[in-house]
């Protein structure tokens, strides 16, 4: 304990960190930092530990004076949570970012084939690459969608695919969100927070911006409006303040400088267009960013109950009087037993090799499979094949006999409903624990990938941790948090 | 371009920001007038309660009219909606949805100004703290206000914002006068006219009125030119005439406004013609009660003009 007057003020001390045989997205099994990581990591060791202390108070405080939160629903009252950030940023190389781009490129542009191709020939079924049942069984496929023809044939115009690294270190496609996909907000927050309390390090590293994101969308939904004007009216639609992801569409939209509409904001006429209530009367709209569920998007045309929506809007998107991104029934790709046969559209619809791969993935449907599924419950995850948020799910290793007995029922009773995936050794990185203190969290990645006339992908993503000591449940509804991702390019220096 | 809804919610930010600070000024202008006039003038802390506008709830709820009972009521009690931690709820609820046609940085200041205010709002309670916490109460709601005058695009947004803000200052007004009318009547009954200067002066610097009006006035503080100081003149900016045509202003610039503008019209009429406000008992109390239906209609006014779609 020579050193150990040096170690009481001294900030991380790497010799310290123990990656637990996980492969650690910074530090090496050696305990040395990775290529991209290494000024990063001889910073943050430097940093005396007050000062390390006094950005994570910052960082804290920034978060909370910015607002950026989340909204939780407990004991009956909708709670505003801010949503906890981790100071130590997670990094990945320019070089290998940019493959994994191209990767998710080719993966969105494949599916939104596949969605138009589910609403109109149904070519993949008649040539017996993925079977038709898996549509036709699917609560997510809308018959109000036949024959319909989106501008540029573009139904999924975001999603969000979430990305897992595996213990051999290479990225995986967890899913795909294809519905309303959120979380960019946060990405785009957390680079706000991190160059408030690290800016040394943008100046010693080339880190890659994210803040075109914005830009980029506009664009996007410019690019699909169905009237050829100058100066399209887009608007986002939010569910409204009780919404768990309100503060992201209130961002957005004060980003993109466009109005933030809640259902009764907007109209839908005799002659089948949208309009908005203005205070100079009726405003004509023709992009709607949605983010509310199809089935409570139209009183008329799904839940006659829901005071969300807006009646008449499903008549207008089918008239091709506004466009709805994304499009209604997009979803049917989002669908944990479709997801299984991506790479294989990959093929069919591009004549290309999947450049990201899938996690090997067991259909219950299947009885060899469920076979499988069933005695091996206890070293799988089973997820429903619908749900997203983390929501039902049941991780094998952390689950009790009990929860084994009970998902070993489920799948058995609704075959269709299951998949199960092998509990994957997900990466981990650094994050602080305490004054000086750093150890290993599990974490995965979120991008967001658009289409429209053009495809084009988030600089990295933003980065979900799973803030529990060995948790593998990333979700901030469920106790997760976040990082920013620093694309960073090699040669590192300025 | 803008929403019905927005517009809406933007009126009311800026009402509710304007009511958290004159909350903040008459508790402080009150706890100095309370300390400084003699125990027998009948003039008691329930007369706060009555200048704030919510006696009828208290009174419902509350046989106590102590300091206590009455500062924690006006401050903290998020169950009556004219507390001031209530007015800061809503002006945060406003702001949170419409984020995006303010200056970026209101949003941040608002949510610094109520974790400040839920964390300290004991130091309001406490009398010894009371002036520095109040204080910076009224500083942050004077910082918010600076930076959309600095800041923001005179645009619609800020229209229905000067709107809202300036219809609040004048119903204020008109409350800390009835509030001054209702003092004035109880001094007269219980015979200790000499302070009657002690309460107006304090009417005028809650409204940080004192100066304008000695320079304005050139006479001493009494009532009647207190009163016509605070409703006439036309360039004081909490004076109900200058609110009143700060909100033409606004008016002439947004569509379809000519309902709007004939209402204000109207009120700014019953403002000038007024002559005599000596009688605190009967007349004057009644002509404030007149204002205050004026401005109740033109509340109505804009809500049906703009914020109901049809």
């Amino acid at each position: 304990m020579t050193k150990g007057a040096d170690k009481e003020s001294g900030g991380i001390d790497w010799s310290q960190y123990q990656t637990g045989g996980f492969f650690d997205e910074m530090i090496t099994e050696k305990g040395g930092a990775r290529k991209a990581s290494q000024r990063v990591i001889k910073y943050l060791g430097k940093l005396s530990r007050e000062e390390l202390e006094s950005r994570r108070v910052a960082a804290e405080s920034t978060v909370r004076d910015m607002g950026v939160s989340f909204t939780v629903y407990s004991d009956g009252e909708n709670i505003d949570r801010t949503w906890p950030f981790d100071l130590i940023p997670r990094v990945i190389s320019a070089k290998e970012w940019e493959q994994t781009a191209n990767g998710l490129k080719q993966r969105v542009r494949a599916l939104n084939l596949f969605i138009n191709d589910v609403y109109h020939e149904q070519k993949i079924f008649k040539d017996g690459v993925v079977p038709e049942y898996l549509i036709k069984d699917s609560k997510n496929f809308r018959p109000e969608c036949v024959g319909i023809n989106p501008p540029k044939g573009v139904w999924a115009h975001i999603c969000g695919c979430d990305l897992v690294r595996a213990g051999d270190g290479k990225f995986y496609v967890l899913e795909d969100n294809l519905r309303v996909p959120s979380g960019v907000a946060y990405m785009l927050e957390n680079r706000e927070i991190s160059k408030r309390v690290l800016p040394e390090l943008f100046e010693t590293n080339n880190i890659l911006p994210v803040d075109d994101y914005p830009t980029k969308l506009f664009n996007m939904l410019a690019s699909v409006s169905p009237r050829k004007v100058r100066q399209p009216e887009i608007v986002i639609l939010t569910p409204g303040i009780y919404n768990s992801a309100y503060f992201e569409h209130a961002y957005l939209a004060q980003q993109l400088g466009v109005e933030l509409v809640e259902g009764s904001d907007l109209f839908v006429d005799k002659d089948d267009c949208v309009y908005m209530k203005t205070i100079s009367g009726l405003e004509r709209v023709d992009v709607v960013y949605r983010r509310i569920d199809d089935l409570f998007l139209d009183p008329e045309a799904f839940h006659p109950d829901s005071i969300l929506g807006v009646p008449g809007i499903m008549r207008a998107w089918q008239a091709g009087n506004v466009t709805l991104v994304n499009a209604p029934g997009a979803g049917v790709a989002d669908d944990k037993v479709v997801y299984a046969y991506v790479p294989k559209m990959i093929e069919y619809y591009l004549g290309e090799k999947a450049i990201l791969p899938n996690v090997e993935t067991y259909l219950c449907d299947d009885p060899e499979q469920l076979k499988y599924v069933v005695e091996n419950i206890e070293k799988l995850v089973v997820k429903p094949a619908n749900e997203s948020g983390g929501y039902g799910m049941m991780v094998g290793p952390h689950a009790t006999k009990k929860e084994h007995e009970e998902f070993r029922r489920l799948v058995q009773e609704n075959p269709r409903n299951y998949i199960a995936q092998p509990t994957l050794a997900l990466s981990t990185a650094p994050v602080v624990t305490g004054p000086g203190e750093a150890e290993p969290r599990h974490l995965d990645l979120r991008p967001f990938v658009l289409q429209g006339t053009d495809l084009s992908v988030t600089t990295g993503g933003l980065t979900r941790v799973a803030l529990k000591k060995g948790s593998l449940v990333v979700n901030s509804s469920q106790g997760g948090g976040s990082k920013d991702t620093w694309i960073i390019a090699e040669g590192g220096a300025k | 371009m803008m929403l019905s809804r927005v517009a809406e919610r933007v009126y009311w930010f800026a009402r509710y920001l304007e009511r958290v600070e004159s909350m903040a000024r008459l508790i402080q202008v009150y706890t100095g007038l309370l300390f400084d006039l003699p125990r027998d003038t009948g003039i008691s802390w329930h007369n706060l309660v009555i200048a704030s506008g919510s006696h009828g709830e208290y009174n419902r709820r509350f046989t106590v009219q102590d300091e206590k009972r009455v500062v924690k009521f006006l401050l903290e009690d998020l169950s009556n909606p004219s507390s001031l931690a209530s007015s800061l709820r809503m002006v945060r609820e406003n702001i949170r949805t419409t984020r995006d046609m303010v200056p970026q940085e209101s949003w941040e200041l608002v949510n610094e100004f109520q974790i400040y205010v839920s964390e300290n709002i004991a130091q309001g309670l406490n009398r010894r703290f009371r002036h520095e916490f109040l204080e910076e109460i009224i500083k942050t709601c004077q910082q918010i206000n600076g930076l959309i005058a600095d800041t923001m695009r005179r645009d619609a947004a800020w229209h229905f914002l000067n709107m809202g803000r300036s219809l609040e200052r004048a119903d204020m007004t008109i409350r800390i006068l009835e509030a001054g009318a209702s003092m004035s009547s109880d001094l007269i009954d219980n015979d200790t006219n000499h302070v009657l200067d002690a309460v107006w002066g304090s009417v005028l610097s809650t409204l940080n009125a004192t100066m304008p009006y000695r320079r304005t006035m050139k006479v001493a503080i009494n009532g009647d030119d207190s009163a016509r100081f605070l409703l006439q003149d036309t360039l004081f900016p909490r004076s109900v005439a200058c609110g009143l045509l700060r909100m033409q202003d606004s008016a002439k610039q947004l569509p379809s406004s000519e309902n709007v503008v004939k209402c204000l019209d109207k009120f700014l009429k019953t403002v000038n013609d007024a002559k005599d406000y000596s009688d605190v008992k009967v007349g004057f109390p009644a002509y404030l009660t007149e204002l205050e239906k004026n401005s109740i209609v033109i509340h109505r006014a804009i809500q049906e003009t703009w914020f109901q779609p049809t």
